[in-house]
């Protein structure tokens, strides 16, 4: 299957514009300016099937949909680059290697939904990578393709690379636009939603990088043909973030729907050191884990779904039989303790409450009923708060200690990790 | 007045973001990242000044600064280096280089070498798991850290 975004990965040449224009370069761009409506562009990314590969997968044609239409009032697109999920670095890998196709997904969205300006909030610790795309920002203004008249249809879009300061919550949408508004991110409770009342108060599409960059193809090839690439409702291709005890970590660009088997033993080329595989968090850090028999699901947001998971950001953390489960959960619990927000009491005080546990669990000092414990925390915090980081934070608890129980039973009742060293 | 806290670059640098912005709060993280460039963390005087400058009370600057990690409400050495001790870069060992680290600087993970050199931390994810164990220093990212790749790195950073 020929890569779409990955296919100039690592050539440092690939970020040129002269390099992006000799590659049909903003030809998309040009065709939906001056020969579509926004209508028929926002038809055609709905006839994609493309969805939010920032982790929640809602149709992006859909959304760009509810932005009001024939409104005076300024409206505004925003690239959500804040990527922070433990396990995903696709993003990261765009800005890097292929920051134009990134920018010319951004002029295409912003005529469709009629913005004039576009925010790209890249996370803080990305500063080198943001300025490869500030780079190319600049080299795309000079060259015409952003400011204003742009192909000489008027119209006008700037666009500003907004550096965030070290915070896993401002990629939540609503905490973003706070973060983006000079605030801490705390995030919105919704209704309103950003489409209606966003960045300002004005309405605001917030797109993840990656399905952005995807737009591109999408006018140049057509909806149909990009939909066709993937699995029926989930349209066509994705970055694969692969991580952990496998040969070959990296970012894979794979239709939608490949199985997870083939994407850990075919091109992550299997596990490390000839070790049994153990688990497998097949969608950043948030999704519910899974275990080596159940591999064969295929990745699209629906087969994860059937499993009781959730293809997320695709970010594929692969554990072996070395990994104390334990520890790797402690990790895991630690992080969203760490990042809370603080907003809501749930997610506050039980992601404290839960790290407490497994520490003491890890450390030899567990007891009867802080299994109990910890999935009752979990399931009080799950659906109980503003935003979507709580349940990021007790669907990992209670996965594991439900699929691996006897493992933290181990720890709790014998003291001994059954981790193979 | 506080405002004298800041250099005349610092104060032209700070114009130049002003301008790009249509309001003023909006330009708070980009103007606090440019303090923390320029001076290495953002002091308390400094922190004073920019909310004179925006018009705005201490404590949303405060808030600001204690909200965000990356943002240093104290002095850390001239060279940063932050482990990621994450869930991809601990299967790959990243205790074992944070370990390195320290034994090989005399510090406890959090604290600064005597002469400001250096600073230890602990992160979380930097989105860099194909990379792990990772870290960073200051602004770069380096990948497969090891005892050894510690070793050389602090080596070549003086």
């Amino acid at each position: 299957m020929e890569k779409i975004l990955s296919k100039h990965f690592f050539n440092p040449e690939a970020r040129r514009l002269s390099f992006y224009l000799q590659n049909d370069g903003y030809e998309a761009a040009r065709k939906a300016l001056t020969c579509m409506s926004p209508q028929e562009i926002i038809e055609e990314v709905m006839k994609s099937n493309l969805r939010g590969l920032g982790g929640a997968g809602f149709p992006t044609g859909r959304k760009w949909s509810f932005i009001p239409k024939d409104s005076p009032e300024p409206r505004y697109l925003v690239v959500n680059c804040d990527e922070s999920e433990p396990g995903t670095f696709k993003d990261r890998h765009i800005i890097e290697w292929t920051p134009h196709t990134l920018l010319e997904g951004v002029m295409i969205a912003s005529f469709a939904i009629g913005a004039h300006q576009c925010f790209v909030y890249a996370r803080g610790e990305y500063v080198r990578y943001a300025n490869i795309l500030q780079t190319a920002l600049e080299e795309a203004y000079r060259a015409g393709f952003f400011g204003k008249n742009i192909f000489g249809t008027g119209f006008d879009l700037d666009v500003m690379i907004h550096l965030g300061a070290g915070a896993y919550i401002c990629g939540e949408e609503s905490a973003l636009l706070e973060s983006l508004e000079g605030k801490k991110g705390w995030p919105r409770l919704k209704p309103p939603f950003p489409a209606v009342s966003g960045l300002f108060g004005r309405p605001t599409i917030i797109n993840n990088t990656e399905t952005i960059s995807y737009v591109p193809v999408i006018i140049r090839n057509g909806g149909e043909w990009f939909s066709r690439l993937g699995s029926l409702k989930s349209g066509g291709m994705r970055l694969y973030s692969v991580s952990g005890h496998i040969r070959k970590p990296g970012v894979y660009e794979l239709p939608l729907g490949t199985s997870l088997r083939e994407i850990i033993y075919t091109y992550a080329e299997g596990m490390r050191n000839g070790r049994k595989l153990k688990a497998v968090i097949p969608g950043g850090s948030s999704t519910p884990v899974l275990t080596a028999q159940e591999i064969d699901v295929k990745m699209d947001f629906e087969s994860l779904a059937a499993i009781g998971s959730m293809l997320g950001s695709a970010g594929v953390i692969v554990m072996d039989e070395s990994a104390c489960l334990v520890k790797a959960l402690a990790v895991l619990g630690k992080f969203y303790q760490h990042e809370s927000c603080g907003q809501c009491t749930p997610c506050r005080e039980g992601t404290g409450w839960m790290t407490r546990i497994l520490h003491r669990i890890l450390t030899g000092r567990g007891v009867k009923g802080d299994l109990e414990n910890l999935v009752r925390v979990a399931n009080n915090i799950q659906g109980n708060t503003i935003c979507a980081l709580g349940d990021g934070a007790a669907m990992p608890m209670i996965s594991f200690v439900t699929k691996f129980r006897e493992e933290f039973e181990s720890h709790i009742f014998h003291k001994r990790c059954t981790a193979v060293r | 007045m506080s405002l004298e806290t800041l250099s005349d670059q610092l104060l032209a640098e700070i114009s130049e973001i002003l301008a790009k912005h249509p309001q003023r709060r909006p330009a708070l993280l980009p103007i606090l990242h440019a303090c923390q460039r320029r001076n290495g963390y953002i002091s308390p005087e400094i922190e004073r000044a920019v909310a004179e400058l925006l018009g705005i009370p201490v404590i949303d600057v405060r808030e600001i600064i204690t909200f965000y990690t990356l943002l240093l409400p104290k002095p850390v050495g001239k060279h940063h280096l932050q482990f990621c001790t994450n869930l991809s870069c601990h299967l790959q060992g990243a205790e074992e280089s944070v370990a390195a680290a320290c034994r090989r600087l005399g510090i406890e993970e959090g604290e600064t070498t005597a002469d400001r050199r250096f600073t230890v931390t602990t992160v979380e994810c930097l989105g860099a798991c194909d990379m792990a164990p990772a870290m960073q220093v200051n602004d770069d990212y380096y990948a497969n850290m090891t005892s050894d790749r510690v070793n050389e790195l602090l080596d070549k950073l003086s």
